[in-house]
């Protein structure tokens, strides 16, 4: 019984022989709003729904919202600090842009290398209605 | 009819070439190697105001104003717990030996972490501002760490280096700490 207790319990620790490289990323405590909401809902929900279109720069394939990452936790309490501050989401979004590129944000925006993204698929469902109307429009057998 | 028909069979092939235009286009985005570094897109700019307190008590703390005045400086972002921030450390040894003034951001550390970090691998920075919530970081266009910014005598981000400078692109850094003196 013993000796199974002790097997037990070296499987039980045989994780953390793991999982101590992991943890060693930092070892501060998170930014103040990393992990806690702001005490008005209203605002909460407006940098919620920011958060959602904010690429974590660390994880790539995930929002901030969205990640554990430390730089996520920072970039949150950022986002959230500077709601309450009043500041307007487009505003931060437009910050963050200028500094990281479009690439930190996941909402689409016109510019002059993604317009062809908007035009193309006007473009295309025009041709198609000319197409189609050239061929059952009319009512004129030709 | 007749004399349409070269024309037709020219433009029968038209959607087909299309679609292997398109599929080729969305292999060569699946296919190429990603890039999984974050350019800053502050190069050009000047260097955004911050003033960070010491992170040890050895060197003063940094702030912008630290980061102008006379020729280029190296501005590292780095942390104790950054494996990769030990392997450049002998490479930004040579550019102190060089004569390179260096001022560290230090990321999320604590100060007995970066106390050891530093007796472990040297210390060749003037200044270590602590960046406890990345605050700095964000706002040069940081993504990670170790990353080096090339700031000219005017305050000015010049140049980003994203990762550890490795001992080949020693002298490549020297050469954009050259160009930044114009």
């Amino acid at each position: 019984m013993r000796r199974l207790i002790a097997v037990l319990a070296l499987l039980c620790a045989l994780p953390l022989l793991f999982a101590t490289p992991l943890a060693a990323q930092d070892s501060l405590p998170p930014a103040p709003y990393a992990y806690r909401q702001l005490d008005d809902p209203a605002l909460e929900a407006k940098a919620h729904a920011l958060m959602l279109t904010l690429r974590c720069l660390k994880c790539q394939s995930q929002s901030i919202a969205d990640s554990d990452a430390p730089m996520a936790g920072d970039m949150r309490s950022q986002v959230r600090q500077r709601i309450a501050a009043g500041e307007s989401p487009e505003a931060i979004r437009a910050w963050l842009v200028e500094r990281y590129g479009d690439y930190v944000s996941y909402e689409p925006r016109l510019s002059p290398l993604t317009w062809p993204l908007f035009a193309v698929p006007a473009a295309l469902l025009l041709v198609a209605f000319l197409l189609l109307r050239r061929r059952f429009g009319g009512g004129k057998p030709r | 009819m007749s004399d349409q028909a070269p024309a037709r069979r020219w433009t029968m092939w038209l959607p087909l070439a299309l679609f292997a235009g398109f599929v080729a286009l969305v292999l060569y985005g699946m296919l190429r190697p990603a890039s999984r570094e974050v350019e800053s897109a502050m190069i050009g700019k000047p260097l955004p105001a911050f003033a960070l307190r010491a992170a040890v008590p050895e060197r003063p703390g940094l702030s912008s104003a630290d980061m102008q005045g006379g020729k280029p400086r190296l501005l590292n972002i780095f942390a104790s717990w950054c494996i990769p921030c030990a392997v450049e450390s002998p490479q930004l040894a040579r550019l102190q030996a060089a004569g390179v003034e260096i001022h560290g951001v230090a990321i999320r550390d604590r100060q007995a972490d970066v106390q050891a970090f530093l007796a472990r691998n040297g210390n060749p920075f003037g200044r270590i501002g602590a960046d406890d919530v990345s605050a700095v970081q964000m706002a040069i266009g940081s993504s990670g760490v170790p990353e080096t910014f090339v700031i000219d005598g005017r305050g000015v981000i010049r140049y980003q280096h994203i990762g550890d400078i490795r001992a080949e692109q020693v002298p490549m850094i020297l050469e954009k700490l050259k160009e930044a003196e114009k």
